[in-house]
C-alpha cells in the first residue's frame, strides 16, 4: 500500500489533476474571514526558503511563495503552480505546464523564467544540495512550460518540487544582481502564495494578509495569518491554552503535548509530519575508540532501552524509530534489526571485545553531548544513558553546551564519544538520509554531514544506486538492503522520531495535515464560526 | 572649574568609557566558545564546507580580530553599528525598534516603585513599630530578595495561568484591531505584569529607604515644631516632611538606573516583552556579535547619560557640590 504511494513519486507517466483541488472533503462550504494566530518558538532570519532551510522560514515562506506542486497526507502529488507535468520515459527531464493565471503579489505574471531561475538558485544556494544536483538546464520553450534536464535520473524529483523546498521566486526581484543569500528582499518577499507579507517584525511577529489575487479562485478562506514568535515554549503553550494563540505546530515537549491534550476547546494531533521525518538519535563517533568496534557500538544499542525512552521519558508521545528512514515513510524496512533491551547480551559482548569490567565494575569512560535546548528528547535522554549504560560497565559523563554553536563545532569536528541529535528525513531518503551515511558526505567542520565518520564502500554504493533508480520497487530493494548493512554497522542507535503535534483551536476547519503539514499552503484552512 | 568646562569633561569621560565598553565587549564576546556561522548554518539545517566560508567572508569572520575590531570601530565612528549576522538586517534598525518597549517598561517600573514605595515607606514611618510596618517590612524584604525571574514566573503562574486576567505574550494582542487609544489600553494592559515584577525589586528598595528616611525626618526639630504649632498631621507629613525625606530617594533612583536596564533584560526574556533585553538574550545565544555590541554600546550610552544627567542636577540643585565643598 505504502509503496503504491510512492510509485507514484517516481511514475514517469502524465498527471493531470484540477488545479484547485481541495486536499479536504469538506462538510459545508467553509466560512471566509478572520484571522488566526499562529504561535511559533523559531525565529526566522528571513522569509526565503529557496536559500534558507529549516521550520521558521518554511512555515512563512510556503504561505508567500507557492511551488510547482504540493502533496497531500497521502505522498500523492498535487498540482499547484504547474498544472500538470511529465516525467520522460528515461527519466532524464521532466516538463511542468503551468497555469496562467499565476500573479506575484506585485501584479507580475509567474512564467517558465521564474521557474528556471528558482530552480537554479536553490541548486546553488540551497544547503540541501542533493535537491537539484542531477539538474543540468532548465529550458523554456514557452512562457509557460519550463523543462528540466538531468544527469541522471532522480526519483525524488517531484517532492523536491513540493512545499518549502521549491518556492518559485520572482526574478524580477531575486535576479538583480545583488547577492542572493543577503538580498533586502528576503525579508519584504513577493511571492505568489495565497497570502501577502504585511509586516516582518524580526525576531517577533510575521503579519501574512489574504492575497486577492491568489491564482486558485476563493482561496485563501482566512483575511490574515499572524505568526506569534515567542521563544519560551511555556509561554506560547500558556498563550494557547488561553486562546491568544489558535494555532500551534512543531509542539514537541511531551509534558505540554500532555497538558493541551486537556485544555478546553483545543484539538491535538500529530498527522502533518510524514514528510519532515524527525528522527532523534544516539550517534557513535565511529573515528575513535572504543566506538569504532561495531561490538561494543551494538552492545551499546542492546542496552538502551527505546521502549523506556519513548513510554516513561516521553510519556508516550513518541513512536519509536529503529532505522534511518522515518517509519512513516514507504521505504522504512521493519526487518532491520531492533536491538531491543538485553543487558546480558551487552555485558556478555562488552566483555568478548576484550573491555573487562575494572574493580569499580566500570569498563570505560564515554562523554555524551546533546543539542542545548533541545529539551527532554535530549538533555533527558543523555541523563537517562548515565544510569542505562552503567548497568553495562560505561561510566558516561553527561557534557553540557552552553549553546547551540559550541554543540555545533564540538560534534562536526569529531570532538565527541557519543552524542544526541536531531536529524529530519526532509520527505524522500536522497534529501535527508543519504547525507549521514554516505563516506563522500564526511566533512570536518559541517554539521548533520557524516559526523559519525561512518564508512562502507557497500552503503555508498547502495545509497548511489537508490539515487538514480527510478523503479520504486528496486529503489526500495535498495533502501531495505541499506537498513540491514547499517542496522548491523550500527553508527546510529535510532531512539524514536520526534513527537511533534500540533495543538489547534477547535473552530478552525482544514488543519493541515498533508506530509508537509503548516509547511505548506494553508489556502484552506477556515474559521468554523465568525471570529475576528 | 565652571559648569561649560565641567560638561565638556564629563562627555569627554563619557565617550572613553563607551570606547572602552565597546572593546571590552568586544573581546569578551569573541573569547566565548561557538561560531556564527555554525549558528546561522544551524538555522539554515546545515550547510557545506563551501557554504561556511562564504558565510564567513560575508561577515568578515575570516579576518583577524584586531583587524574587525579596528572594521568596527571605524563603522561605529561613522555611526553605523554593523548588520545582524543572525537577521541580516542593520543593528541599529533592530534596536530602534526596542528602545521604545525597553523605555517604557523601564520607566512604569521606576515611576510605579517610586510612588508606591515611597507611600509605603511614609504610611510605615507614621507607626514604625505597628503591624502595618511590620507587614510592609517583611512585604520589602521578600521583594528585594526573590530573583527577578522567579518573581515574573510566580506572577504568570498566578495571573495568567490559574487566574488568566493578564497576557503574557508581548507587548499588544496578536489580533489587535482598534483606535489610538485602544491600542494605549492594549499596551498598558499587557505592561501590567512585566512592569510589577520589574518594580518590585525596587519598590522594596525605595519603601526601606523612604521609611528610614520618614522615620529621621519626622524626629526633626522642624517637624516637632510645627506639630508645636497645631499644624495638621497630614500637612506635616506630606509637605514638611515628604519634601526632605524623598531627597535620597531620587539620589538612588539614578543610581539604579543601571540595575533596572539589567533587570529589564531578565523581565523581557520571561514575559516576552519586545526590547532590547530579549534580543540581548537572543543574541548571545545566537553569537550575533554585532547585534549584541550595539544593545550593550546603547545600554551603556543610556546609563552614562542618566549619571550624567543626575550629577549635572546635583551641581544646581545643591551649591556645595558645584563650589566643591567650600
Amino acid at each position: 500500500m505504502k509503496l503504491t504511494r510512492r510509485e507514484i513519486l517516481g511514475s514517469a507517466g502524465a498527471l493531470l489533476i484540477a488545479p484547485d483541488i481541495a486536499f479536504h472533503a469538506h462538510a459545508a462550504e467553509p466560512q471566509k474571514g478572520g484571522t488566526m494566530v499562529m504561535g511559533s518558538t523559531q525565529v526566522p532570519r528571513h522569509l526565503n526558503p529557496a536559500v534558507q532551510s529549516g521550520i521558521a522560514t518554511a512555515v512563512p515562506g510556503t504561505q508567500i511563495f507557492a511551488s510547482p506542486l504540493r502533496y497531500d497526507a497521502d505522498w500523492k502529488p498535487h498540482p499547484y503552480l504547474a498544472e500538470s507535468w511529465k516525467i520522460a520515459d528515461d527519466g532524464l527531464s521532466c516538463m511542468l505546464n503551468l497555469v496562467k493565471n499565476a500573479k506575484f503579489h506585485d501584479g507580475k505574471p509567474v512564467t517558465s523564467a521564474d521557474v528556471k531561475f528558482s530552480i537554479e538558485t536553490i541548486k546553488a544556494h540551497h544547503p540541501f544540495k542533493t535537491m537539484f544536483e542531477p539538474v543540468t538546464s532548465v529550458d523554456t520553450p514557452d512562457e509557460y512550460t519550463a523543462i528540466i534536464h538531468l544527469a541522471h535520473p532522480h526519483p525524488a524529483l517531484l517532492l523536491c518540487m513540493s512545499g518549502a523546498l521549491c518556492p518559485i521566486i520572482p526574478k524580477h526581484i531575486f535576479g538583480d544582481g545583488q547577492d542572493i543569500m543577503n538580498h533586502p528582499a528576503n525579508t519584504h518577499p513577493i511571492g505568489s502564495g495565497p497570502f501577502k507579507l504585511q509586516e516582518f517584525k524580526a525576531g517577533e511577529q510575521i503579519t501574512l494578509v489574504k492575497n486577492p489575487d491568489f491564482f486558485i479562485k476563493g482561496r485563501p478562506y482566512l483575511d490574515k495569518i499572524v505568526i506569534r514568535i515567542v521563544p519560551d515554549l511555556s509561554s506560547v503553550v500558556l498563550a494557547t491554552e488561553n486562546a491568544q494563540v489558535d494555532f500551534l505546530p512543531f509542539l514537541a515537549e511531551s509534558q505540554f503535548i500532555k497538558r493541551l491534550e486537556k485544555a478546553e476547546g483545543l484539538g491535538v494531533t500529530d498527522k502533518g509530519y510524514a514528510a519532515v521525518g524527525p528522527i532523534n538519535w544516539l550517534a557513535f563517533n565511529c573515528g575513535k575508540p572504543p566506538l569504532d568496534d561495531k561490538a561494543v557500538r551494538q552492545a551499546i544499542g542492546y542496552a538502551v532501552d527505546r521502549d523506556f525512552i519513548t513510554k516513561a521519558l516521553l510519556r508516550g508521545t513518541a513512536r519509536e524509530q529503529r532505522s534511518p528512514i522515518i517509519e512513516s515513510s514507504p521505504f522504512f524496512d521493519a526487518k532491520i534489526p531492533p536491538y531491543d533491551l538485553d543487558l546480558n547480551k551487552a555485558n556478555a559482548m562488552l566483555d568478548q571485545a576484550g573491555h573487562k569490567k575494572g574493580a569499580d565494575g566500570m569498563r570505560f569512560k564515554l562523554t555524551v553531548d546533546y543539542i542545548p535546548g533541545g529539551g527532554e528528547e535530549q538533555q533527558g535522554i543523555a541523563q537517562y544513558l548515565k544510569s542505562q549504560l552503567k548497568k553495562i560497565g560505561i561510566d558516561i559523563a553527561v557534557r553540557a553546551s552552553p549553546d547551540f554553536p559550541t554543540w555545533a563545532k564540538r560534534i562536526s569536528n569529531y570532538d565527541f564519544d557519543l552524542t544526541m541529535d536531531e536529524v529530519y528525513n526532509w520527505g524522500d531518503p536522497v534529501i535527508g538520509v543519504h547525507r549521514t551515511y554516505l563516506s563522500s558526505n564526511i566533512r570536518k567542520g559541517v554539521i548533520w554531514s557524516n559526523t559519525q565518520q561512518y564508512r562502507n564502500p557497500k552503503v555508498d554504493d547502495l545509497l548511489n544506486k537508490a539515487a538514480v533508480e527510478m523503479d520504486a520497487a528496486k529503489r526500495k530493494a535498495f533502501y531495505d538492503q541499506f537498513q540491514m548493512i547499517v542496522g548491523d554497522d550500527l553508527p546510529i542507535k535510532w531512539l524514536n522520531a520526534l513527537p511533534y503535534h500540533t495543538a489547534y483551536d477547535k473552530r478552525l476547519g482544514n488543519i493541515p495535515e498533508s506530509i508537509w503539514g503548516s509547511m505548506q499552503s494553508m489556502d484552506e484552512v477556515y474559521w468554523k464560526e465568525k471570529r475576528s | 572649574m565652571g559648569s561649560t568646562a565641567y560638561i565638556a569633561r564629563r562627555l569627554l569621560y563619557g565617550v572613553i568609557l563607551l570606547v572602552g565598553v565597546l572593546v571590552l565587549n568586544f573581546f569578551l564576546i569573541h573569547a566565548a566558545p561557538g561560531d556564527p556561522a555554525q549558528t546561522i548554518a544551524g538555522a539554515m539545517g546545515g550547510a557545506t564546507a563551501k557554504m561556511l566560508a562564504e558565510i564567513r567572508t560575508s561577515y568578515g569572520l575570516d579576518k583577524p580580530l584586531l583587524t574587525q575590531l579596528a572594521i568596527y570601530l571605524a563603522h561605529v565612528a561613522h555611526g553605523d553599528l554593523g548588520t545582524s549576522y543572525y537577521f541580516n538586517q542593520p543593528v541599529i534598525g533592530l534596536i530602534a525598534a526596542r528602545v521604545g518597549p525597553t523605555v517604557l517598561l523601564v520607566l512604569a517600573a521606576q515611576v510605579f516603585a517610586i510612588t508606591v514605595g515611597v507611600a509605603m515607606g511614609v504610611f510605615a514611618a507614621r507607626k514604625p513599630s505597628g503591624p502595618l510596618s511590620a507587614f510592609i517590612a517583611v512585604l520589602s524584604t521578600i521583594g528585594y530578595a526573590a530573583p527577578v525571574f522567579w518573581t515574573g514566573i510566580m506572577l504568570i503562574i498566578l495571573f495568567a495561568s490559574i487566574w488568566p486576567i493578564f497576557p503574557v505574550d508581548g507587548m499588544t494582542s496578536a489580533r489587535f484591531a482598534g483606535g489610538y487609544f485602544a491600542y494605549i489600553g492594549d499596551v498598558l494592559y499587557h505592561l501590567v505584569l512585566p512592569a510589577f515584577t520589574l518594580a518590585i525589586i525596587f519598590l522594596a528598595q525605595y519603601s526601606r529607604l523612604s521609611r528610614a528616611s520618614m522615620i529621621d525626618v519626622l524626629g526633626a526639630d522642624y517637624v516637632r515644631t510645627a506639630r508645636a504649632k497645631g499644624v495638621s498631621e497630614t500637612k506635616v507629613v506630606f509637605k514638611h516632611a515628604l519634601r526632605n525625606a524623598v531627597l535620597p530617594i531620587i539620589t538612588v533612583a539614578g543610581i539604579q538606573f543601571g540595575n533596572l536596564i539589567s533587570g529589564a533584560l531578565l523581565v523581557e526574556s520571561v514575559f516576552n516583552w519586545p526590547g532590547m533585553g530579549r534580543l540581548a538574550f537572543d543574541s548571545v545565544l545566537r553569537r550575533d556579535y554585532p547585534t549584541l555590541l550595539g544593545i550593550l554600546f546603547f545600554a551603556a550610552l543610556m546609563v552614562i547619560i542618566a549619571n550624567l544627567l543626575t550629577d549635572l542636577s546635583y551641581r544646581f540643585a545643591d551649591p556645595r557640590i558645584r563650589t566643591g565643598g567650600r
